[in-house]
């Protein structure tokens, strides 16, 4: 479904990310983990079009991404739940879910999906009509997948949903998640919280400094010495 | 000085209520501008002459009044365009005084242009409305159409900017620019729509305003320090805060003017806004300072 090609990419003179290959299969949870600065947020930045490559090849379905303009990205099938959320916040819960509507062929299927979104997440449809500002924690996550799923994705794109979170709301925040890939979409999801990320995910990429450091399914990683020692703190 | 509950106090209270019909839609243009590029059009007010000019010379080729009024609108809809496309694009990401700059040049470009080609006589459409007259109190007609169709024009903009998606695209842009692509939103074609429209409220003043006023190169200047002074004060970029900015300044305006004299009406509604702007500095509704 997605597959990147020794990407490079970074910010001014700074390069972030070196070479990058990697692939998500449909119907695919993959987790990317890696300590704070190891490149994370960038390359779901890259996947996502909000930051261009600087040398390689990303493809969607064989669309290959670096031709086409950042805001036709979504058109492809990726929908990028960004870092911290990022809701409208003196828009309505409705109107932040409308916005996610916005390409022309998500626009017919409005409704449809609106009452999709309210049955997955009824807290929702109870505060409809109030700014997202005024959300808790935990329903503006709900509010941001919301959002990208108006748009009809078929890959949806998690950075850091956990980040800033009570522990009590980040449990729930996986449960979303988990829900999410259950019901059909495909998932890559880039997380500090590597324990809980890898119960849930089939496979996962370490990245350390912006290489891919070492790649395998969520149980070779969980069982790895190495990473259960850097990132697991055991 | 007559400053008493009377007949005469409702009738000036009643006129700043109109007045501030027109000045809330001159007010709301600029803001939406304002919210959504993050730039200042200083030139606002020479926009709203050019329209003035524009309705003036369709009338006169012999247009119908509605005819005239909509090329006004029209025109200076796309002088907004043009205006973003051609001065604003180029200095987006300068410094927010070269983009005061370059827009104040357009203004006193527009004005020296309107000087040269219409001179600096008075022009008048000649429309005589005549005025409603209700015990001893009087409004004129075109005071009152003015406030009537500013009002909904204000409506109707309010109606499109929450429910259709260009619309919540423009009030989310002025709220997160940098994800907007995420929402698969251009963010030009968003700066061009918000132009337009900018442009096109400027253009809908202007039909207002020729019922009421003289034409003349130099009108700008009567009104572009007050819609500025209602933005600022109802916080820049606040549609909310403009809306209510323009009704105190009005009231101010016409009640001290007509307590006192019409020109202590504008010093006691800039002494207002000074007392204001040093107490909260970001305006009355202002998030950002």
């Amino acid at each position: 479904m997605l597959e990147l090609a020794n990407v490079d990419a970074g910010y001014g003179g700074f390069q972030a990310l070196f070479g990058i290959s990697m692939s998500v299969k449909p119907g695919e949870a993959v987790a990317v983990i890696g300590a704070n600065g190891a490149g994370k947020t960038t390359l779901l930045r890259i996947i996502s079009g909000l930051l261009p490559m600087s040398s390689g090849a990303m493809t969607m379905n064989g669309v290959p991404l670096r031709e086409i303009p950042p805001h036709k990205v979504i058109a492809t099938g990726i929908a990028h739940v960004p870092e911290g959320r990022r809701l409208f916040p003196r828009l309505s819960v409705e109107n932040n879910l409308k916005i996610g509507a916005y390409i022309p062929s998500a626009r017919a299927k409005f409704s449809e999906r609106l009452a999709f979104i309210y049955e997955l997440f009824p807290r929702l449809k109870e505060r409809r009509s109030q700014l997202a500002g005024t959300l808790s924690g935990g329903e503006q996550q709900m509010c941001a997948i919301g959002r990208a799923l108006m748009s009809g994705p078929k890959l949806l794109l998690f950075d850091e949903p956990s980040m800033g979170l009570a522990p009590v709301i980040v449990a729930q925040v996986f449960e979303l998640v988990r829900r999410i890939r259950s019901e059909g979409y495909t998932v890559l999801i880039v997380e500090q919280n590597v324990r809980q990320v890898l119960k849930f995910a089939d496979r996962g990429y370490l990245l350390e400094a912006g290489r891919i450091k070492t790649s395998g399914t969520a149980a070779e990683m969980l069982a790895s010495d190495d990473i259960r020692e850097a990132y697991m703190g055991l | 000085m007559q400053c008493e509950l009377d007949i005469f106090f409702l009738e000036a209270v009643l006129n700043g209520l109109l007045l501030a019909g027109l000045l809330a839609l001159l007010a709301l243009g600029l803001n939406l501008v304002f919210g959504v590029i993050d730039v200042v059009w200083i030139c606002y007010a020479e926009l709203v002459m050019v329209g003035m000019y524009g309705i003036n010379y369709a009338y006169k080729t012999g247009a119908p009044f509605v005819v005239a009024a909509l090329f006004g609108i029209l025109l200076v809809a796309f002088a907004g365009l043009l205006l973003h496309q051609l001065v604003i694009r180029p200095v987006l990401e300068s410094a927010p005084i070269n983009q005061l700059l370059v827009t104040g040049g357009v203004l006193f470009v527009l004005q020296a242009a309107a000087t040269l080609a219409f001179g600096i006589d008075f022009k008048t459409l000649g429309i005589r409305l005549g005025s409603l007259n209700i015990y001893d109190m009087s409004f004129a007609y075109s005071r009152i159409i003015t406030f009537a169709v500013a009002s909904a024009a204000m409506l109707v903009l309010w109606l499109f900017l929450s429910r259709s998606y260009i619309g919540i695209a423009i009030r989310a842009i002025a709220q997160d620019r940098q994800i907007m692509p995420l929402m698969g939103v251009d963010h030009r074609t968003i700066y061009l729509v918000t132009s337009a429209i900018g442009g096109g409220l400027a253009g809908l003043a202007a039909v207002l305003m020729v019922l009421q006023y003289d034409i003349y190169p130099q009108i700008g200047q009567q009104f572009g320090p007050l819609i500025f002074m209602i933005c600022v004060l109802g916080g820049l970029g606040s549609m909310i805060g403009g809306f209510i900015a323009a009704f105190l300044i009005s009231e101010f305006i016409a009640i001290g003017g007509s307590c006192f004299a019409t020109e202590w009406g504008y010093a006691i509604a800039f002494l207002f806004f000074m007392i204001v702007i040093f107490i909260r500095p970001q305006g009355l509704f202002g998030g950002k300072a």
